[in-house]
């Protein structure tokens, strides 16, 4: 077991832990931050992605040990508030079924939106490709993130 | 409209009070209100009990002296969306304002019921019944704000949380209702008076998901979530080989590996689908316990099943074909002579692989057993059957086992098994404290209750005027041997089944219908729109390769074969009798709405059509594809018609399960296939066992709900069965290619 001190959401947290314990484990065991979810363990359905220094990464391929001092931020830091533009095109257009790869799809979309503000299908479709739904909610989720551009937009005329 | 705040998981609570009562239940349980087991009448309810803060007319029901109103959600939630489509049937009936209403999950608690999600019965078995607990409810406020203003009942109405007189204009809270109310007896649930569905304000409006803003933000909702003071995490590895026993294995090395606390060996029983032997690894984090487990080494005895393997599944498959079938669900007319006598005749084999549930939160449950008493939290469609497989499997009598229903991440009919449920209550008894039991996505995928391969050998035939005159289909299934009261027989997995009365027999004059069944030892079970989700897709898929022979529209053919009976009887006593006019009318509706032959194609795309009578719900749809040259599929457009009955209890659910159930029907026509090596699952993670991705979901699915004067029934699964056959109709129209064989990836569809 080794210390490890890591910034999550802000905060400065210390945990003990195996070097090679995916961080997914960490959040979820050692920190109680439940809403990073295990789906496969081996980085091909996105339940557990969350962003490292801003750039979305699978933290069930994260071991503790390599995560250092980057930025770690998950679902339950996207927003203070909850409402974080896709936050609210979810709820607003209720894109959930049974709602265990929507923190991950929304993790993936938020840096998606980062980086491209009005993104057609061909680029949500490219970028969520890694995000697994069993449910089936992908033409909602197209839909939740075209929703969500545009309510980011909004917020930033008010903002001007 | 925005959904309520939710209430906090009444299991938070209980995580801290061992073995309490449920606070939800607790007014239920003194009530003793009762719903009965397969049920439509309310049975029995009492007098509510006076006092305290709150008004409590049933178990359901909690009116506080805030005006805050709590609904007790009775049946697990999975993603059906019923935590939110069951209370909205109660508070529009009570006239209360859904910002006022919070919703708790219930425990497994005879006060509520059955309590199974399964079958797409929650919304059938209880709509009724919830329209009058919610009016009885408003009756005694009403009652109750008429009283305390000395004015005629008849003065008074209730309406958005209020009841209100109406000559004076004078308005009471439900809030302030709640102590005179309390006092009042409970008028008979079944002679209630329910409101006109013209009046209704949120039943078939758009209702977001109760538990959206929590599923959002990541809060802890699901059987995995749950985390207890001092809680110990455990593995369980299990036979590789279905039904292999444990003749030893290192624990000694287990033991001492960090984080470990115990690791022993579960006797198990010989049920497939109960608690099967295997290794329980119990340490201090879930990654110890994975980790601890990479370490372990059991030798197993595999047992009479190591020898089974896909290829000899499909030669015995082969084999039993050119034999009669071991026993015939159905024989009408003389098929031989009517294939004889056949203008056309068309001959297929159609065939499907075992699959797995893959619900994307992998199986788990947390136990806690303390002083011969259990407590279980677990992401269950049937909670009751868990609590039963742990009576019979553990001795631990009922009435000593607490079971919290979680949120469930999917459950597709894989959690109406309990055998994680029994896993974690037998490590429970060996560990001092709670433990949670997670599942590997392997173990998932591996350990499933499978949905049943199949194999259909077809002959049909048409006469001169291209009228369907013959149909053969010997369907070889697979069984298990199951043992009771010292007896083994076998019995086909679930769904694997095939009903004489499955259409086309009742509709064909010459009908033979066989059966034979391959022993197995892979154990199966329900699979979203079990035998429907398979015999859908081979029966419309060959019913197009007869319109074709007899040079008919798909459509047409199909309306030829329907006939124009307005009912066919089920055969037998308990035969389901199938409502003609209810399929003509969905099927004529998504022809007409998909523009079904007036539109002309290229080479390459095509419409395909299919419908499907399951689960009380009549639905066709109509698949529009792209097949390009080098074979890629792409499904550029559904178009779904249903007929549910008179109502759509919460809009934006009904179109979420259908369009949830195009995808699914999709992927599982397009991806998934589970192949079996000596007796093991040879596939274990979505590296190898692909699903659909958002790539490949349709642009366009359209839903058109035809509402008709029948009963309320559910949405959880009869949308998807006509799916694949749908899209594999179109790919034939697209590009003369037949697909008979799931996933598609096995049929080249090259053209050009």
């Amino acid at each position: 077991m080794s210390k490890y001190t890591l910034s999550i959401n802000g905060h400065s947290r210390s945990v003990e832990a195996a070097p090679e314990t995916p961080l997914l484990w960490v959040l979820r065991d050692s920190l109680s931050l439940l809403g990073t979810k295990y789906g496969c363990g081996i980085g091909q359905c996105g339940a557990c992605t969350i962003h490292l220094n801003g750039v979305p990464a699978r933290a069930c391929m994260t071991p503790v040990s390599t995560v250092g001092r980057k930025q770690v931020t998950t679902i339950e830091g996207l927003d203070p508030q909850g409402e974080h533009p896709l936050q609210r095109a979810w709820k607003e257009l209720d894109v959930p079924q049974c709602g265990y790869c929507q923190a991950g799809q929304i993790m993936t979309a938020a840096v998606l939106l980062k980086e491209n503000p009005r993104p057609s299908d061909e680029d949500i479709d490219g970028a969520m490709v890694g995000n697994l739904c069993r449910c089936g909610t992908y033409l909602r989720i197209r839909k939740g993130i075209h929703r969500a551009a545009e309510l980011a937009a909004a917020d930033k005329k008010v903002r001007k | 409209m925005k959904p309520p705040m939710n209430a906090p998981d009444p299991a938070s609570a209980g995580r801290r009070n061992f073995l309490r009562q449920s606070a939800a239940a607790g007014g239920g349980l003194v009530l003793g209100f009762y719903l009965n087991g397969t049920t439509q009448a309310v049975e029995r309810l009492e007098k509510p009990i006076a006092g305290g803060a709150e008004f409590k007319p049933n178990a359901f029901i909690r009116i506080g002296r805030d005006g805050i109103v709590t609904l007790v959600s009775k049946q697990p939630e999975i993603g059906q969306g019923i935590k939110t489509s069951l209370p909205t049937v109660i508070a529009e009936e009570l006239e209360v304002s859904w910002k006022d209403v919070r919703i708790v999950q219930g425990d497994l608690d005879p006060a509520y019921g059955r309590q199974s999600a399964g079958g797409s019965t929650s919304t059938p078995t209880n709509y009724e019944d919830f329209r009058r607990l919610g009016a009885a409810a408003r009756l005694m406020l009403v009652e109750a704000a008429a009283r305390s203003w000395r004015v005629p009942v008849g003065e008074c109405f209730a309406a958005d949380s209020a009841v209100h007189h109406r000559p004076s204009k004078r308005t009471l809270g439900y809030g302030q209702l709640v102590d005179a109310a309390a006092l009042l007896p409970v008028p008979d649930p079944k002679n209630v008076p329910v409101k006109d569905p013209k009046d209704f304000k949120l039943l078939g409006k758009r209702i977001g998901g109760v538990d959206n803003h929590q599923v959002v933000t990541g809060q802890p909702l699901f059987g995995i979530d749950t985390q207890l003071p001092g809680m110990l995490y455990a593995v369980y590895e299990k036979s590789p080989v279905f039904g292999g026993k444990v003749r030893s294995a290192n624990l000694d090395a287990i033991k001492a590996l960090p984080g470990v606390k115990d690791a022993f060996v579960i006797a198990g029983t010989d049920d497939l689908r109960g608690l099967l032997p295997g290794v329980a690894i119990v340490a201090e984090s879930t990654w110890a316990a994975w980790s601890a487990r990479k370490q372990l080494q059991v030798d197993w005895d595999e047992g009479r099943f190591a020898n089974q393997s896909w290829a000899g599944f499909v030669a015995e498959a082969q084999r039993l074909s050119k034999q009669a079938g071991a026993s015939v669900l159905r024989k009408d007319g003389d098929v031989g002579a009517a294939l004889a006598g056949s203008v056309k005749t068309v001959e297929a084999a159609y065939s499907y692989p075992f699959i797995s549930h893959a619900s994307f939160e992998p199986q788990n449950c947390t136990a806690h057993y303390k002083d011969g008493a259990l407590e279980l939290w677990a992401p269950t469609q049937n909670p009751a059957a868990g609590q039963e497989l742990v009576t019979a499997t553990l001795g631990i009598p009922k009435d000593k086992i607490v079971l919290h229903i979680t949120r469930s991440g999917g459950g597709f009919g894989r959690r109406l098994s309990a055998d994680y449920i029994v896993e974690a209550a037998a490590i429970a008894q060996r560990v001092r404290g709670p433990v949670k039991l997670t599942w590997t996505r392997e173990d998932d995928l591996r350990h499933d209750h499978f949905r049943p391969a199949g194999f259909h050998f077809l002959r049909g035939g048409v006469d001169a005027k291209g009228k369907l005159i013959a149909w053969h289909n010997h369907f070889v299934t697979f069984a298990n041997p199951v043992s009771r009261d010292g007896k083994t027989s076998l019995v086909p997995g679930s769904g694997g089944s095939l009903s004489g009365d499955e259409f086309p027999g009742r509709w064909v004059d010459n009908c033979l219908l066989e059966q034979s069944a391959i022993e197995c030892g892979v154990p199966m079970g329900p699979w979203r729109a079990p035998g429907s989700c398979v015999f859908a897709w081979v029966f419309h898929s060959f019913i197009d390769e007869l319109a074709h022979a007899a040079g008919r529209d798909p459509l047409e053919f199909r309306l030829d074969i329907l006939g124009d009976k307005a009912i066919v009887a089920g055969s037998g006593e308990r035969g389901t009798p199938y409502d003609v006019s209810r399929m003509r009318r969905v099927l004529l509706h998504v022809a007409d709405k998909a523009g079904w032959g007036r539109k002309k194609f290229p080479k390459g795309q095509g419409q395909g059509i299919a419908f499907h009578f399951s689960h009380r719900g009549y639905i066709a749809q109509v698949a529009e594809v792209t097949v390009a040259k080098d074979g890629t599929l792409k499904v550029d457009r559904v178009v779904v018609a249903t007929d549910i009955g008179a109502q759509i209890v919460n809009l934006s659910g009904a179109e979420n399960q259908v369009e949830g159930s195009v995808v699914d029907g999709l992927g599982t026509l397009m991806f998934p296939e589970l192949t079996i090596e000596r007796g093991r699952i040879v596939q274990g993670n979505f590296n190898d066992y692909p699903l659909i991705r958002i790539a490949d979901a349709p642009p366009k699915i359209e839903v058109h709900f035809v509402k008709t004067d029948y009963p309320v029934t559910g949405l959880g699964e009869p949308a998807l069965p006509p799916l694949a056959p749908a899209v594999c109709n179109a790919i034939f129209a697209a590009t003369g290619k037949r697909v008979r064989q799931f996933p598609l990836s096995r049929t080249d569809l090259r053209w050009g």
